[in-house]
């Protein structure tokens, strides 16, 4: 390992940051991030296909629809995927980059500083100015409108959970499957790398990884999928265990097909449920790392829109006088329902899929 | 029991090296030691004190493979580090200069003054609130009460300190915010708040595992068995499902008991205690690797430390499991 990892430093020069500013000049284009976000809803699109040709998902779904404590949280998640999309679809119009979100909000002024919700002066005891436009939520110390921050806030929270599943989900479910089908050495070394990674405590290695690759979304995205396949992968693992002893796998091996053909065609579909409980309910986790992560100044870069960035910067504001609350109100609620409905989505999910466990 | 504890002694030795591997990838090889040394001297820093850093701390030696003549082949970066940390040399931090072992072990006590008050009240309560959701279980206090724990673990955990903080703390002038001392009685009422509010932003996620652990043991045969015998469910409750779902719950609460020592990084942050959890975010501001890369390692032994007394105490508390 150490000798491949010599190679590849030698050969691609990762000394510095050179892959990933590379990485990130690619991610700048404004049709790159348009086909990524296309591509991100295609599998999406495709997953849900597959799945409703299976029974047990079509089953889920009956229970699911009646849950309408699971139907309300899974809207929500709707809306704030909806919000997210919007600001992360880049339209070709002006120059620089504008997202249809910065477009729909174009009309949205910015003041000179702080005003309260609804205010119709800036927030200063000794010159009080007027505010030009109207703002529900108030502004911020450089006069931008609270809402409108909290709603781009979406788009940081959705980018990093999206990234950090596409790599963790692949990694965990591969190495899950090979684990728990081949066994001996496979299994061997796979629970060796995992139990390597998870011996770290994840707060010190992902304070690690992102100390050397530098603040960022895409360093954070791979910093939380390096750590954050080790439970998918046990778990997967655990339950492929399981399947493999059933009559199916039998059957399939005695029919003569390949073994990569039974894990595909037989073992994924039949773990799949798991992956998407798990995915929810680690979407929640990720949301809240980033604002963490933010929080600890490892996390995003500044200036970008960032519940945790502004929950951070809302420590100085509450000691103001007056106070300004409506930053942290509008911050962490938001941050709140989107954490809080993925989980009881999660759990719904959980439920619908296997009745007998409550 | 002996033979057992030193074989998984000895299985744990590998994982140990894994991390050792780990952290001289990402510390070494994915950031280059001049980039390292840059970063901490500043952009303005001229080649030769670059070069002097990297002298002085040993790293100008070559990564993997000497290929100096005159000197050993295994003379190198990579040997030197993984020597330093078996003999548990810590060496120096990067900005101050001071021993790590000294930064560290100033940090052990303030960290345990908040993590293990807030471990062992949050436990009780935990405990105490899932075997009552158990014994109610499928009530609509069952279900809004899953509902508050979920609510609960959906905060994030700045939110709970910065409203803990601006409320009792400022507002009402119940207690201390700030200003950590080791001094008897001003020190126990000063931890009175973030005690509070780690057990609180950690309670919603630990009654719903208890609950779930507690569950999962109602379904078992021999419960059916003790409610056919005619025994209460308030002794079902209490005396098996609580005695045999404690096995399991053990093995998820000891393994976290090391971790206590690391302390909490926000709330050590927000209320200015020096402890372990502050010394890692200091570090983090002022891209101190030494440390960083120091407690990787430390905290990798004390997760596989847990890990093992898990193991131990299973064995102890059921007779069921035998060392094979």
């Amino acid at each position: 390992m150490i000798v491949f990892a010599y190679v590849w430093v030698g050969a691609f020069g990762l000394q510095g940051d050179g892959l990933l500013d590379k990485a990130s000049l690619l991610a700048e284009r404004i049709w790159f991030q348009n086909a990524l976000i296309f591509g991100a809803y295609a599998l999406l699109a495709c997953l849900l296909w597959r799945g409703s040709r299976l029974e047990r998902w079509v089953s889920a779904w009956k229970r699911l629809r009646r849950d309408w404590i699971g139907m309300g949280s899974l809207g929500l998640i709707v809306v704030f995927l909806a919000v997210g999309t919007l600001d992360l679809v880049q339209l070709p119009i002006k120059e620089g980059k504008q997202t249809a979100l910065d477009a729909l909000s174009a009309f949205v002024v910015t003041e000179s500083g702080y005003s309260a919700p609804l205010a119709t002066h800036t927030l200063s005891l000794s010159n009080p100015t007027k505010l030009i436009g109207h703002h529900l939520l108030g502004t911020d110390a450089l006069g931008r409108d609270t809402l409108v921050r909290t709603l781009k806030g979406a788009r940081t929270a959705l980018l990093i959970g999206g990234l950090t599943s596409v790599i963790y989900i692949p990694i965990g479910v591969l190495l899950g499957i090979l684990a728990g089908y081949y066994r001996r050495w496979v299994d061997d070394l796979v629970q060796y790398a995992y139990s390597t990674i998870a011996s770290v405590p994840e707060i010190l290695m992902l304070v690690a990884i992102l100390m050397v690759l530098g603040k960022g979304l895409v360093s954070m995205a791979l910093a939380l999928g390096l750590t954050g396949w080790v439970g998918m992968a046990r778990m997967i693992r655990g339950e492929t265990l399981r399947q493999v002893e059933r009559p199916y796998v039998a059957a399939a091996q005695a029919l003569g097909q390949s073994n990569w053909k039974i894990m595909t065609r037989h073992l994924v579909p039949n773990v799949m449920h798991l992956v998407v409980i798990k995915f929810v309910l680690g979407f929640s986790g990720l949301v809240l790392a980033e604002a963490i992560l933010s929080y600890l100044g490892v996390g995003s870069p500044v200036g970008t829109a960032s519940w945790g960035a502004m929950i951070d910067a809302s420590r100085s504001e509450l000691s103001r006088e007056p106070m300004v609350w409506w930053n942290l109100a509008a911050s962490a609620t938001a941050l709140f329902l989107l954490v809080l409905s993925l989980n009881v989505f999660g759990d719904s999910l959980r439920r619908a899929f296997d009745p007998r466990r409550g | 029991m002996l033979a057992y504890l030193i074989r998984r002694l000895v299985f744990s030795v590998p994982i140990v090296f894994g991390v050792m591997l780990v952290t001289f990838f990402l510390f070494f090889v994915v950031q280059s030691p001049t980039a390292m040394a840059r970063r901490i001297l500043g952009q303005k820093a001229t080649p030769q004190a670059v070069e002097n850093w990297l002298h002085n701390r040993g790293y100008d030696k070559p990564l993997l493979v000497n290929t100096r003549s005159g000197e050993a082949v295994y003379d190198t970066l990579f040997v030197s580090q993984m020597k330093r940390l078996v003999t548990f040399d810590l060496g120096n931090s990067d900005v101050s200069g001071r021993p790590l072992r000294d930064v560290f072990a100033s940090g052990v006590l303030p960290s345990l003054l908040i993590t293990v008050p807030a471990f062992f009240v949050g436990f009780l309560m935990a405990l105490g609130v899932s075997l009552y959701l158990v014994f109610v279980r499928d009530s609509l206090l069952d279900v809004v009460a899953t509902l508050l724990c979920v609510a609960l673990m959906s905060v994030p955990p700045m939110v709970y300190i910065i409203f803990g903080q601006y409320l009792v703390a400022q507002q009402l002038n119940y207690l201390p915010a700030f200003g950590f001392s080791l001094q008897g009685l001003s020190t126990v009422k000063f931890l009175f708040l973030p005690v509070g509010l780690m057990v609180i932003s950690g309670i919603g996620a630990e009654v719903r595992l208890y609950r779930a652990l507690f569950l999962e043991e109602l379904g078992q045969d021999y419960i059916r068995t003790a409610r056919a015998k005619g025994l209460s469910s308030t002794r079902v409750l209490m005396v098996h499902v609580l005695k045999n779902g404690m096995i399991n719950l053990i093995t998820v609460v000891v393994a976290s008991l090391p971790f206590l020592i690391m302390g909490s990084v926000v709330m050590e942050n927000f209320f200015g205690i020096p402890g372990l959890g502050n010394v890692l975010f200091s570090a983090i501001q002022a891209s101190d690797f030494a440390v960083v890369q120091a407690s990787v390692f430390l905290g990798s032994l004390l997760h596989l430390g847990g890990l093992l007394l898990t193991d131990l105490c299973y064995a102890w508390v059921d007779p069921r499991i035998r060392f094979q």
